[in-house]
């Protein structure tokens, strides 16, 4: 894919091993507000992809997940979290049940670190493969879903979370109606060697621009999304990070996946700090590491992911705060250049998801 | 109009005068992408050359913008507060930042012309 991005005139980067495209001659800006009006590319084919197959799979994982693994339907998808002893995550990732199979999709910076974690704790019977072979593209926006139509009328059927095993333009596609900007569209896992091809049959769609990682960043934090690595990691809980809702109901009374006494004593107790949303006013963003402190007080937090949204119009930012300070509208200063920045705790997601439900 | 000169740190200097407006180079918004916010010197700052005095922030980062000549800081363009994007859109021009009452002009000969700018950008290309 490295040629096509090139030939889109992208500004690669590099990313976790790889050489991505952060954007494109359209700009960040251009590019988010492209892909919340119309229909954006994103080739995110870094990520890992694996399938886990045997009888047992969905219970193998569910030794290394909180999330109802057993409860999926066959051809739908879940987002989860891998979690460890001490309570903290070791990734999130989706995992979706194709019938005969389990597929994930990790994060790139991790996928070395999940394979190796999984595949140590399946019982006999149970096999990991990993895909390195398949490149993964986004189609994502408000557009997505009519502009692919043509392609593969099946896909129009698709609700949010829907997986479907069916060939696109010729290409045999795993495809999941779901995706990490907080529209409408789809994740579609091709063969690598057919992927620049079938990139390109995409961009010939009516109303698709490419997109690149840094709009993808934007468009994840408007969404209310965590990046594994800056809002989440080893130290943080899935009650602190304010996943609870990604830990199956069934898993919540058995208590038997890693960590699981952490999060129960959380939720019985309270968290010692919650990820919020926050909203500084004025224009001026306030980014990662920002010190988060009550007005004219001590620090009471720290923001782990900020930026400027452009569909917003204003600067947004993630971050975890003390519980006494984590409800909408509280009033917070950022430490921005050792300047105090007021600024408010905020719901999310910033811009409303539209997922086809 | 005065011809411009150039830092290492992207920066444009046009003197009028013991006056100088300072901005980024075209090239520098380029690499930085949409302006988003900018952050201003205050009026009658002392401020040395190579020194951070303002900050330009895109949709991803923030950067730093140094003062390439040592002066005082007697005017700055609030007009980028409201619009940005003119960082972007003319930035040898509408978009500058800053005036300075230079207290050298001796560190004028410090600086590139036009020429060795274009010869700079692309070696640290």
């Amino acid at each position: 894919m490295g040629a096509l991005h090139r030939e889109l005139g992208g500004r690669m980067v590099p990313f976790a091993g790889y050489a991505m495209p952060v954007q494109y001659p359209l700009g960040i800006l251009g590019e988010h507000l492209h892909c919340r009006a119309s229909a954006g590319l994103f080739d995110v084919s870094h990520m890992g992809q694996a399938e886990l197959v045997g009888e047992n799979a969905a219970a193998a994982l569910e030794a290394l997940t909180p999330a109802d693994v057993l409860g999926l339907k066959p051809m739908r998808q879940r987002y989860a979290l891998l979690t460890i002893e001490s309570g903290g995550i070791f990734d999130d990732f989706m995992v979706a049940n194709f019938g005969n199979r389990l597929f994930l999709v990790v994060n790139a910076s991790r996928k070395a670190e999940d394979f190796a974690r999984i595949e140590a704790a399946l019982p006999a019977g149970v096999k990991l493969n990993r895909l390195p072979d398949r490149a993964l593209l986004a189609l994502q926006g408000p557009g997505a879903a009519a502009a692919i139509a043509p392609l593969a009328p099946a896909l129009a059927t698709m609700k949010f979370m829907d997986v479907a095993e069916i060939a696109i333009a010729g290409v045999p596609c795993f495809v999941s109606r779901s995706g990490y900007t907080g529209e409408d569209g789809y994740e579609i896992s091709v063969p690598a060697e057919q992927a620049e091809a079938f990139a390109k049959t995409l961009l010939s769609l009516p109303g698709v621009a490419p997109v690149g990682l840094g709009a993808r960043d934007s468009l994840r934090l408007e969404a209310g999304l965590c990046l594994y690595g800056n809002d989440i990691d080893e130290t943080t809980s899935p009650v602190e990070a304010a996943l609870v809702w990604s830990i199956g109901k069934r898993r919540r009374m058995e208590w038997n996946f890693p960590g699981a006494e952490r999060v129960r004593e959380e939720l019985a107790n309270g968290a010692r700090r919650l990820r919020v949303g926050i909203r500084p006013e004025g224009r001026q963003p306030a980014r990662g590491h920002t010190a988060v402190h009550a007005p004219g007080g001590a620090q009471v937090g720290e923001i782990t992911s900020g930026g400027f949204g452009p569909s917003l119009n204003a600067p947004m930012a993630m971050g975890y705060l003390a519980p006494e300070f984590a409800t909408d509208n509280t009033s917070l200063e950022l430490m921005v250049r050792g300047k105090p920045l007021a600024a408010r705790v905020a719901a999310m997601p910033f811009i409303p998801n539209r997922y086809a439900r | 109009m005065a011809e411009l000169k150039f830092s290492k740190d992207h920066e444009w200097v046009r003197l009028e005068g013991d006056v100088a407006t300072i901005g980024i180079t075209d090239h520098a918004q380029q690499a930085l992408g949409d302006v988003v916010f900018v952050e201003l010197p205050e009026l009658g700052r002392q401020v040395a050359a190579g020194e951070a005095c303002a900050v330009v922030e895109s949709v991803k980062a923030a950067s730093d913008v140094y003062a390439p000549l040592t002066g005082r800081v007697v005017e700055v363009n609030a007009a980028l507060g409201d619009n940005p994007g003119t960082i972007n859109s003319d930035p040898s021009g509408e978009g500058w930042f800053f005036k300075l009452e230079v207290a050298d002009l001796a560190e004028l000969g410090a600086l590139m012309d036009e020429d060795a700018y274009a010869r700079f950008v692309d070696e640290h290309a």
